[in-house]
């Protein structure tokens, strides 16, 4: 089974990496100070997280430092025991 | 007073980051009429210098058109100088009445409702017709006025990858539960010049009952062979619920702009938007000027058949001195140069060699995809292009990017 950083790194390739695009996303690649998600991407990026673990993740805590790369979503995940 | 030393060092600091980063705007002063050729002083003191101008939005040449002139002096001399009021207060005149009615006849909708720009449309229009029960699926490309507007709605926002028509249709069946669905794009893209798959989208939105928007602000007056914009070039007149578009571009560049479309729609906008009923009328003068630019373009395709000859010479010219474009149809041509500094290299060469283009670069295009965006207009002769693809061989053998594969001009000067 994939590890979550996995999945979270295949979606945002689907979703968020154009054919043409030079960018290649890692754990560390800043994604919202990057400039691969915008802020409408972003709470798609939410919603697929919150159907995918079937957790609520409140808007105070759906900030753009903590959905900056995959390593920090990894991270706010934990607080919802989703490890 | 409350604006102290270190209130003014906070503004300070953050405009030197702005200048640090690379992306400080100043302003080139146009000593001139708006037209092909125009007197431009920059930096501000520098000795006025006569260029011409590639990147006016003036696509049908109508910004000084005598005839356009004229009328809005007319109009000035009947109708007065301002209005004093908002719309519904007693800021409409038979005017306003008579130009939404011209619109709403180019366009071939059912109602039209004027705005102090097309910028405020975008703000208004959302808000004023979607609830929260409802879901907005734009294009990622859309303009910033889009952006901003949508931020300003309360409906769920969603967004699919740009002209992707697989990507929007996953889009629309996740979010056939809301109670409305709204796609949203613009006709032609400001920064890429590409035009939207119209057809395929009101093909989607019929197939998954969603409205359609569009934005047709650099389309309206030239795009399509009557220049009714993106919805006549794709074949679908009449289908698209929720137009906007400029009086500020190819419509005689003043000012001004609308929300055009279903008549109920359109309405809510009349009750509801706030840009519209809090803002001031489009004066008097503007309102003459656009009438007379309506009656133009619906007398004749001249302009917007002189504008595609232009376009095709540019873009044919450009691929053939070697320089990378962005491929399409629309007098938006952007020059690939990839690299943001090289793209300000390129565009102050270009202005001493008395050509007037603007380099753009990350956060305006994405990051590696620096370029200068020229515009075409039926005002320019053949001698202003021709002078000005010189002017960009001249300098693209400088920087020695001419027929260079992306990927020599990247490893050259980088991303």
């Amino acid at each position: 089974m994939p590890e979550i950083k996995d999945i979270i790194l295949n979606y945002i390739k689907n979703e968020y990496v154009e054919e043409g695009d030079e960018i290649e996303v890692t754990y560390t690649t800043p994604l919202i100070s990057g400039g691969i998600v915008d802020s409408f991407s972003m709470v798609s990026l939410k919603r697929f997280l919150e159907n995918k673990y079937n957790i609520q993740i409140p808007e105070a805590k759906a900030t753009p430092k903590a959905f900056d790369s995959v390593n920090n979503i990894v991270e706010l995940l934990k607080e919802f025991k989703v490890q | 007073m409350a604006f102290q030393e270190n209130v003014r060092e906070i503004f300070k600091q953050e405009l030197n980051t702005i200048r640090s980063d690379g992306i400080f705007k100043e302003e080139r002063i146009i000593c001139a009429p708006q037209g092909s050729d125009i007197e431009v002083e920059f930096p501000m003191g520098a000795a006025r210098k006569k260029v011409i101008n590639m990147c006016a939005n003036n696509y049908l040449g109508l910004s000084s058109h005598p005839d356009v002139v004229e009328a809005a002096r007319k109009g000035l001399d009947r109708r007065g100088y301002g209005m004093s009021s908002v719309r519904f207060i007693c800021g409409t005149q038979d005017i306003h009445k008579e130009l939404e009615k011209k619109l709403t006849e180019f366009l071939g909708t059912e109602d039209t409702i004027l705005f102090p720009s097309c910028m405020d449309a975008n703000a208004g229009v959302f808000e004023a017709v979607l609830t929260d029960q409802d879901v907005m699926i734009a294009d990622r490309l859309v303009h910033a006025s889009i952006v901003d507007g949508m931020r300003l709605c309360k409906a769920q926002q969603d967004t699919y990858k740009h002209s992707d028509m697989g990507h929007l249709e996953e889009k629309l069946q996740l979010h056939q539960n809301a109670r409305l669905r709204l796609i949203i794009t613009d006709g032609a893209f400001s920064m890429d010049g590409d035009l939207a798959k119209l057809d395929k989208i009101v093909e989607l939105a019929e197939k998954y009952n969603a409205m359609v928007f569009l934005d047709d602000s650099h389309a309206s007056g030239f795009i399509g062979k009557t220049g009714r914009g993106t919805q006549e070039h794709c074949g679908v007149l009449g289908k698209i619920d929720i137009i906007t578009t400029t009086l500020g571009k190819a419509l005689g560049g003043a000012s001004g702009g609308c929300v055009s479309g279903r008549r109920e729609l359109v309405e809510m906008c009349r009750q509801k938007a706030r840009p519209y009923l809090f803002s001031n009328t489009i004066p008097p003068v503007v309102v003459c000027g656009a009438i007379r630019v309506l009656e133009l373009i619906s007398a004749t395709t001249e302009r917007r058949d002189k504008l595609e000859r232009n376009t095709e010479f540019w873009r044919k010219g450009l691929i053939e001195a070697g320089l990378i474009i962005k491929e399409g149809e629309t007098p938006i041509v952007p020059v690939m140069l990839f690299n943001a500094k090289l793209s300000q290299d390129v565009a102050k060469d270009l202005y001493e060699e008395g050509i007037y283009a603007v380099g753009f670069f990350f956060p305006v295009v994405p990051k590696g995809q620096a370029r200068i965006r020229t515009q075409l207009s039926a005002a320019h002769e053949m001698h202003h292009l021709e002078k000005a693809l010189a002017a960009f061989i001249k300098v693209g053998k400088k920087y020695g990017i001419l027929h260079k594969t992306k990927q020599e001009v990247i490893d050259m000067y980088g991303m």
